[in-house]
């Protein structure tokens, strides 16, 4: 299938699918983004100063037609992710590859991508256009692509019934008049209007409230089975992350911590810093509840991360090798986990034992 | 998947609500003060624009023997001037060249200003920095100090007066454009029209210029009230408008000479820049004031 293709048809078919179900629709590799801290005058020319390592070497895959969850806490590298993957600020180095294309290359160029790849943010009222209507925030996205705008401003009012809004009543409003749950909605059928393949929610339901929450949620599901979408669905909150994903991404001070199947991630975390995040969420089952204290503190500063494993000052395990050696982020039967304990001549004294073996 | 497709149904009817201007002007509809600065200042405009047709007398016409009358001399309602012209009518005549030479540059300076200040804006990182900090050499002057050096190096006369006081303006209004442009860029809807792969051009165009010209336009109004007074110390200087014509600002600077004479008579230029500046402020007040949304 070609990318020149008019884009009144991508809606038509198997929405440009290339490389087939098993090649992944993203595939990130080595992404890096340090962002240069205000310099002074003298270090503007030695070419010093500090750099904050928000991301610092991230490799993952999202597949096609999954929901991958990305958790971990506030400054984690999360949010500078999806921002990464949307190319809304330049990596510092890495590789962005879509459905088998680099991102940037002569087959996959940037305007074709962000076509194909659109974002939800966390701000739903930030995220509208204050001076446009509903239907004119939405239809924008598609005009750029070329779409007519009579078309552009139909096909907005039918996102709008899709997302469960009535067109009559909301198509011509401004977003001030609407809900923070409705403009979610809004913002959700923006996102839709240019028909992308890969939707990055960033906490897109963190700021509404329960019910609503879960209304949006499980609307977003359905969108997906709908459009045959795939979500990266990044939250702090990991119930929703667990009721929404089918894999799991632990972040943690700019690198994965862990990755694997939802289910099983949940069960039995193989990074310690999963187990402290799981533990620190409520559980409904008294039996479930564990002994283990909750992280504490803050994750130290990004600027001038621990040595070795990152998480070393703050692990319940850690031992002197993990302050000297970074772990990698090891395969190990679908899941991931960049932890000293598990890698096999590393010289972890709880290795291979206890944890790993149950 | 199911096609977007434009469907032949029949059209349906659109719940409309009011757009953001109409409820601007709602809200000052119903501000008092804002009907009252908004009502003399169209009288001024009306004045001006008919002035020919309506003053009592010939505001050109000099009498030596009818020098300096008070108030209510004879038919002259509001007395004479030093050649003995009637006040009124050149009052009346005044505000044109006064209400010109106070909204013009103001208006040209929110055109030039805007567009330097929104590039400066959008552009951010280096592009900013050059062309702000060029900005601030020419707003570091006060402002009638810039204006008379301008207006001195160029020559006198009413052309040079307008452009020296449109470059006056400039720096204030980009200033004022940048750091409104910086706000909405760092919104997340301008964000989402970057990620649905608009063009920086689609961009200013359909997302940032609605969000900052109001912003923008509020504050260029209330320059116009300090645009006339600086026309006026300009005149005042020999700088701008040249006798016989009437202008409020010149008015003022030949009538001084009989403050102690005449006194009432020598304000009453005064009165009218103070009576049209204030009326501009207050209406851009209150038009600051109706466009916040959270009111």
């Amino acid at each position: 299938m070609s990318i020149g293709m008019s884009v009144e048809h991508i809606g038509a078919d198997i929405h440009g699918d290339r490389g087939g179900p098993a090649q992944p629709l993203l595939s990130v590799r080595g992404l890096v983004k340090h962002f240069d801290l205000k310099k002074g005058f003298l270090e503007t020319l030695t070419g010093g100063g500090k750099v904050v390592r928000a991301v610092d070497g991230v490799d993952f895959e999202v597949l096609k037609g999954e929901t991958l969850g990305v958790v971990g806490e506030s400054g984690c590298g999360k949010s500078t992710t999806a921002r990464l993957l949307m190319h809304l600020i330049d990596p510092s180095a890495g590789e962005i590859v879509f459905d088998g294309e680099t991102v940037g290359s002569a087959a996959l160029p940037l305007r074709e991508y962000r076509r194909q790849v659109q974002m939800v943010f966390q701000d739903s009222y930030s995220s509208l256009n204050p001076r446009l209507t509903i239907q004119d925030s939405i239809a924008f996205g598609p005009q750029v692509h070329g779409v007519p705008r009579r078309e552009a401003i139909t096909r907005a009012r039918d996102l709008l019934a899709r997302v469960g809004l009535e067109p009559r009543r909301f198509a011509e409003r401004w977003p001030h008049e609407l809900s923070g749950g409705q403009r979610q909605r809004v913002n959700i059928a923006r996102a839709l209007a240019s028909e992308p393949r890969l939707v990055i929610l960033d906490e897109a339901v963190s700021a509404l409230d329960k019910s609503v929450e879960a209304q949006v949620l499980n609307l977003l599901m359905d969108l997906k089975d709908e459009f045959g979408l795939t979500y990266l669905f990044i939250s702090h909150d990991l119930h929703v992350v667990r009721y929404i994903s089918d894999r799991v991404m632990v972040m943690y001070l700019g690198k994965v911590a862990e990755t694997g199947p939802a289910e099983a991630l949940f069960d039995d975390p193989l990074h310690p810093y999963t187990r402290a995040l799981l533990s620190s969420m409520p559980s409904m089952d008294p039996d479930r509840r564990t002994e283990e204290a909750p992280l504490a503190g803050d994750p130290p500063n990004p600027i001038d991360p621990p040595p070795g494993c990152r998480f070393h000052t703050r692990c319940p395990f850690a031992e002197p090798v993990c302050a000297e050696r970074v772990p990698a982020l090891e395969e190990r039967a679908g899941r991931q986990a960049a932890c000293l304990i598990h890698e096999a001549d590393a010289g972890h004294s709880r290795n291979p034992t206890a944890i790993y073996a149950a | 998947m199911t096609t977007l497709n434009a469907g032949a149904a029949p059209a349906p009817v659109y719940e409309r609500s009011a757009g953001f201007w109409s409820g601007v002007l709602k809200k000052l509809a119903r501000d008092p003060v804002a009907i009252g600065a908004a009502a003399v200042l169209l009288a001024l405009v009306l004045i001006a624009l008919f002035a020919p047709l309506i003053t009592p007398h010939d505001p050109y016409q000099t009498s030596l023997l009818k020098r300096l009358r008070p108030i209510g001399f004879e038919n002259f309602l509001l007395g004479t001037d030093e050649l003995g012209r009637d006040l009124l009518s050149r009052l009346m005549l005044g505000a044109r060249l006064s209400l010109f030479m106070g909204i013009v540059p103001v208006l040209i300076a929110f055109v030039l200003g805007s567009a330097i200040g929104i590039l400066a804006g959008y552009a951010g990182g280096l592009a900013n920095t050059l062309i702000m900090r060029t900005i601030d050499v020419l707003y570091a002057f006060p402002s009638v100090l810039l204006a008379i050096a301008l207006s001195g190096a160029l020559g006198a006369g009413i052309g040079n007066a307008l452009l020296s006081l449109t470059i006056v303006f400039i720096p204030p209004i980009a200033r004022v454009a940048e750091s409104v442009t910086t706000q909405v860029r760092g919104r997340d809807f301008v964000e989402a029209a970057r990620a649905s792969g608009a063009g920086a051009f689609t961009i200013v165009r359909v997302h940032v210029l609605g969000n900052v010209l109001g912003p923008i336009f509020v504050y260029a109004t209330s320059l116009i009230a300090v645009s006339m007074i600086l026309a006026s110390g300009l005149s005042f200087l020999g700088l701008g408008v040249r006798p016989p014509e009437p202008e409020w600002g010149l008015m003022l600077n030949t009538l001084r000479t009989a403050i102690y004479t005449q006194p009432w008579v020598a304000a009453l230029p005064g009165v009218m820049i103070f009576i049209t500046s204030i009326s501009f402020n207050l209406l851009s007040d209150s038009l600051r004031s109706a466009m916040d949304v959270k009111n």
